[in-house]
Formats: C-alpha cells, sequence, structure tokens
C-alpha cells in the first residue's frame, strides 16, 4: 500500500535519524542515495521534483544529480502511482506462454492500457522486463509479491484482493 | 542426477535460519577455511576449477588474485544479486533458501581476500529474498558469526546489504559499482578493473551469489573433490534455470558435464504436451541459440562456446514448435533497446534500430533485404563498446536471423506468419509502431 499524496514535504526525525544511519553506513555517504530515494518514495508516494530537491540538500547533492539517478531506474515512480502496482513481464519466456494474452486481458479488466492508473487510482499496470521468475511464467508482481502461472482465473483472483 | 552441492538443504522447511543451516554442518567449513589460512583457500579455490556463475564464467581463484599486493585502501566484496539475465532465476532460490550458506561462502572469500566490509546488492525486485536475506544477516550478526573476532580468529567482518531499483545493466560488474556508490548504473571502461580499482576507489572482488555458494562445499570437501564433479576446465555442478516450453520448468542442480539434452528431457520432463522441439537459450537471452538438433552439447563454459554460443548465467529457454522466431527476435530486441544504458552510441544506436526491423518484420512490413541488414548492423558494433552489454546483444541478433532465416522470409513475403497461420491477435499491435 502506498500513501496517495504526501502531506508535508519533509521526513519526521526517526526518518532523519535513519538517513544519517545509512549515510554512515557507507565509505561515501552519496552511497545511501538509492536507500533514502526508496524512504522517500515510501513516504511521499513518488519522487516529484520537489522530493528531488529535498533529498538533494540531504545529500548536499543538485536535484539534477538526483533527477538524473531517479529517472535511470524503473522502480522510482515519476509520477503518482495506484495503491497497487501490477508489474507484468513480457520478456521471452513469460511472451513465449502468453505475457500478451495476460496484459490484454488486465486491460480489458481495469478498463486501462499497460502504463495507466485506474481513475479510482487503485490499480497501476506495468509492463517490466524479466522478473527473473520465468520458471511462473506467465508471471507479474503484484506489488512485493510474485505471482504465476498466470491464468484467466488467477489474475481475476488477484484483482478482487486488491482493495 | 548429480549430487547436489548446491541445492543440499532446499528441501529442509527450515534451510533459511540459522539453525537449519548449522544443524545439516552449517559454519564448520568457515573454521575449517580460517585454519587454513588465506592463501591455502586461494589454492583450494583454483585447484576446484570454479569459474564464475554469473555471467562470464572468469575463473574465481584467478580474478581473487589481481588484488594488489600492495594495499592503499581496505578490499571489498560485493556480491552480485542483481539477478537480471532472462530466462535465469537460480540466485533467487539461493537467497531464499539457504541465505547462510551465501554468507559462509562471503566469510570464506573475505578471509581469502582480506576483506573488513562486503556488500550484497540485491535487485530491487526481489522483495522477499531480500526480506530472507536481511534477516539471516541478523541472525548471523546475533551469532556472533558476523561482527568483530569471528570465531575468536581475530577476523572482523560487516555485511551491508543494498537494494538495487530497477536496471539490468546494474548487474554488469561496473555498472553495479556506479550504482552502489549512489550514481545511475553506467558501465566504466576497463582497465582499471575492479579488482584494482572498485568500489569507492579502492580493489572490490564481485563475485555472483552462486559463485559464493560453492565456496562452503569445497572447502569443507576439498577443491580436488569440486573439480572431479565437473570437466577438465571447469569443476562442479551449478544451478540451471529452465523455462519456457518444458513439462517441468525449474531450477536444476547438475554437473556443468551435463548435456543440454539430458537437461531438458531427462530433468526438466521435456517438451510440454510432447511437442517437437525447435530452439534453446542456453544461457540466458544474451546467449545464441540453438536449432533442436544441435542440443547435443556439454553445458560447461568451453563445451558450449565450441558450439558457438555461451554457458551464461545457465539460463535455458526452451521453445517448442509453435514458437514464432522472429516474434522471439521482436521480444528479445525490445528488450536489448530499451536497457541499453546509452552511453555507447553503437549500443544505442544499434540496439534501437534492430528492434525497429524486427517490428516491422512481425507486422507484415518487413523489405527482402531486413534480415541482412539486421546482421549487418549487428556486427558493426562489436567490440567498440565500454561493457559486454552490446556484444550479448548480438548473439541472438545473429543466431536467431542466420538459423531461422527461412521465417524472416517468409514473414517479408507473405506478410504473415507461417507457424501460426491466419491466427489473429498474435502480432502485437504495438510491433512496427516504433
Ligand atoms: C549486461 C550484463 C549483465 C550482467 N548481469 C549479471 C547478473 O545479473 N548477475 C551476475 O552475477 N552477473 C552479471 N553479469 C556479469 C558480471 O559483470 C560479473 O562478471 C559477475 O558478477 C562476476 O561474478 P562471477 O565471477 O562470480 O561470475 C552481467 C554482465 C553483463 C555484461
Ligand atoms: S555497451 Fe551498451 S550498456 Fe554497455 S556501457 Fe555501452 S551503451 Fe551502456
Ligand atoms: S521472462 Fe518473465 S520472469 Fe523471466
Amino acid at each position: 500500500m502506498r500513501p496517495e499524496t504526501a502531506s508535508t514535504l519533509a521526513f519526521s526525525d526517526e526518518q532523519l535519524r535513519r538517513v544519517r544511519e545509512l549515510q554512515a553506513l557507507y565509505p561515501e555517504r552519496r552511497a545511501a542515495l538509492l536507500p533514502v530515494l526508496r524512504m522517500a518514495q515510501e513516504t511521499f508516494g513518488h519522487i516529484a521534483p520537489e522530493v528531488e530537491a529535498y533529498v538533494g540538500e540531504l545529500f548536499d547533492l543538485s536535484p539534477a544529480h538526483v533527477h538524473e539517478v531517479v529517472t535511470f531506474y524503473t522502480l522510482f515512480f515519476q509520477k503518482p502511482v495506484g495503491r497497487h502496482v501490477l508489474a507484468v513481464c513480457h520478456n521471452l519466456s513469460c511472451a513465449l506462454l502468453g505475457a500478451e494474452d495476460v496484459i490484454g486481458h488486465l486491460q480489458e479488466r481495469l478498463g486501462i492500457e499497460a502504463g495507466e492508473t485506474t481513475p479510482d487510482r487503485r490499480v497501476t499496470l506495468l509492463r517490466v522486463e524479466c522478473l527473473c521468475a520465468c520458471e511462473m511464467a506467465p508471471m507479474m508482481q503484484v506489488d512485493d509479491d510474485y505471482v504465476g502461472p498466470l491464468t484467466p482465473e488467477t489474475i481475476d483472483r488477484v484483482l478482487e484482493g486488491l482493495r | 542426477m548429480a549430487e547436489r552441492v548446491l541445492m543440499r538443504n532446499f528441501e529442509r522447511p527450515d534451510s533459511h535460519t540459522l539453525a537449519g543451516y548449522q544443524a545439516t554442518g552449517g559454519y564448520q567449513a568457515l573454521r575449517k577455511a580460517i585454519g587454513l589460512g588465506a592463501d591455502a583457500i586461494t589454492a583450494e579455490v583454483k585447484q576446484a576449477n570454479l569459474r564464475g556463475l554469473g555471467g562470464a564464467g572468469f575463473p574465481t581463484g584467478t580474478k581473487w588474485g589481481f588484488i594488489p599486493q600492495k594495499r592503499t585502501a581496505p578490499v571489498y566484496l560485493v556480491v552480485n544479486a542483481d539477478e537480471g539475465e532472462p530466462g535465469t532465476f537460480k540466485d533467487r532460490y539461493l537467497l531464499e533458501r539457504d541465505p547462510h550458506a551465501l554468507i559462509e561462502g562471503m566469510l570464506i572469500a573475505a578471509y581469502a581476500i582480506e576483506c573488513e566490509t562486503s556488500f550484497v546488492y540485491i535487485r530491487g525486485e526481489y522483495v522477499r529474498p531480500w526480506r530472507i536475506f536481511a534477516e539471516a544477516v541478523r541472525e548471523a550478526e546475533g551469532a556472533g558469526l558476523l561482527g568483530r573476532n569471528i570465531l575468536g580468529s581475530g577476523f572482523d567482518h560487516r555485511i551491508i546489504v543494498h537494494r538495487g531499483a530497477g536496471a539490468y545493466i546494474c548487474g554488469e560488474e561496473t555498472g553495479l559499482i556506479s550504482s552502489l556508490e549512489g550514481q545511475k548504473g553506467w558501465p566504466k571502461v576497463k582497465p582499471p578493473f575492479p579488482a584494482v580499482r572498485g568500489a569507492f576507489g579502492a580493489p572490490t572482488i564481485v563475485n555472483n551469489v552462486e559463485t559464493l555458494c560453492c565456496l562452503p562445499p569445497i572447502i569443507a570437501r576439498g577443491g580436488q573433490w569440486f573439480a572431479a564433479l565437473g570437466t577438465k576446465s571447469q569443476g562442479g555442478t551449478r544451478m540451471y534455470s529452465v523455462s519456457g516450453h518444458v513439462a517441468r520448468p525449474g531450477v536444476y542442480e547438475a554437473s556443468v558435464s551435463i548435456t543440454l539434452r539430458d537437461l531438458i528431457y531427462r530433468e526438466a520432463g521435456g517438451i510440454r504436451g510432447g511437442r517437437p522441439l525447435k530452439a534453446v537459450v542456453p544461457g540466458g537471452s544474451s546467449a545464441a541459440i540453438l536449432k533442436a538438433d544441435e542440443i547435443d552439447v556439454s553445458m560447461d563454459v568451453d563445451g558450449l562456446k565450441s558450439a558457438g554460443t555461451m554457458a551464461g548465467s545457465a539460463g535455458v529457454i526452451v521453445m517448442d514448435e509453435t514458437t514464432c522466431i522472429p516474434e522471439a527476435l521482436w521480444v528479445v530486441a525490445r528488450f536489448y533497446a530499451h536497457e541499453s544504458c546509452g552511453q555507447c552510441t553503437p549500443c544505442r544506436e544499434c540496439t534501437g534500430w534492430i528492434y525497429k526491423i524486427a517490428g516491422r518484420i512481425l507486422a507484415g512490413k518487413g523489405v527482402p533485404q531486413d534480415p541482412d541488414t539486421i546482421v549487418d548492423v549487428a556486427k558493426r558494433g562489436i567490440g567498440t563498446t565500454i561493457c559486454a552489454f552490446y556484444d550479448g546483444a548480438i548473439g541472438p541478433y545473429i543466431s536467431y536471423v542466420e538459423k531461422f532465416r527461412g521465417e524472416f522470409d517468409y514473414h517479408i513475403r507473405h506478410g504473415a506468419c507461417d507457424v501460426h497461420p491466419g491466427r489473429a491477435g498474435r502480432v502485437p499491435a504495438s510491433a512496427g509502431a516504433h
């Protein structure tokens, strides 16, 4: 579950302590950037330009540098996502076993295209490259969990379980 | 089936706990290794003929030897748990089912290379493997197996668990190091190799999860024993990830001398529905494809190399007769076009170009010279790039076209697929749209 909007753009004191702890863990402070960006995403929902600037301040890094890092990685979201993220693998093993049918079924059931979020902000549907669970093909990641092999029935069951 | 060396504990329900691991003799090899001393550990690993299992197949003991004798900075061990090669899922099993084997392997390696701090770089999508591994680290810390004066030997070591954020190129060792340092995961020109100048500017050994998990059995039972499990040029067993059109997809452990045929038909139950085999990718999506009559080949690094492909990550992707090869190429080409980090012009441009041509062929809009163009374009960039990503990408590009040329020509001539005649909706709507 992800919070829908950021209330205020600052970490709590407890979180700031954690940031300093992470920075001290590595030989160079900056190595904590990815973990702190992850914290930021969990706290503020997605990494908007203000979040990049805020995290940059915590590291004495320019917002431009932080932006460069954020855009490099697929797990950092630059726009708001739904309360649940479904990431369907469309790489080779999944493609051989019907990934396109899975995506088609999900798009139809959710009424959105891959890359979009449902109007009620419940679900974001994404296409992703190999999640390295090809033995479960065709498969997808539902928030933190891997689910597969997917059939229209298992997909429907997953969708029903999402609030 | 060969003896299970790496998957020996997988059936135990408590295999991920310290108690479960210790009940099967866990951490005895560490004790023994410390008794042997650093040089003897490295000698044992060399004798074991252990070759890196992350993709490149470089001899592990030799790599450790590249650390400069005169040290001006601490040495780091970085564990490559970024598993991202399409078709590969073995490291996920090791992290989840035998995390203490990895910790013990890391400690043995760290003792051998005199390293006090290691980093485990786990791909960001691997949430469950990360939770289980991080818990194992906490347990080991609590039991004094990590920290100061380990087993009363004066050896100090700490493990820092680091999570990636989604980028295939961060599996490449120098890309991984850049990412670990808090930058985008751009690979760097080698030399200097990481063993000389790696993470935070210090000598760094990057080893794959499975490679390190081989160390406790090697120390416990001897390098010679491990070497004898494999072939002349590569010791041991390894874990094969088998997926695609097989009856029983999954991870299988076997000697590196097993043939691809036995792996598919004996271990993974053959082709689903008893259908005829069409093709196999033997070592992750970067490996050149083999046709059905080319599978009597041994799975060791040299065996697959002599067959014109590579052992890579041992991700075996099986395709039966229902597979449309131009479509498979399009999927693979999309992946490389998407994942190129964009630093090198040949890599950036050629991956995008080939994806475009493959999409055009698949959408029935190909022109007769397209297959030749793919091969020409692919060859253009060989050896001109910073990292091996591009040389990996051309493996499939060239082999799919050369080995299945007839199918590409058919698509181009008829604007349709010969494997799925008249099958509507087979061509993804997005093909040819780029
Ligand atoms: C594009 C690319 C992707 C790679 N991905 C991985 C990976 O996911 N896991 C891995 O262990 N090695 C990967 N490697 C290989 C690493 O660069 C490196 O050789 C390996 O981690 C060394 O460990 P080893 O000697 O134990 O195999 C990749 C290499 C390239 C060129
Ligand atoms: S070969 Fe490709 S992935 Fe590797 S550094 Fe160059 S552009 Fe990046
Ligand atoms: S191809 Fe889908 S998880 Fe690997």
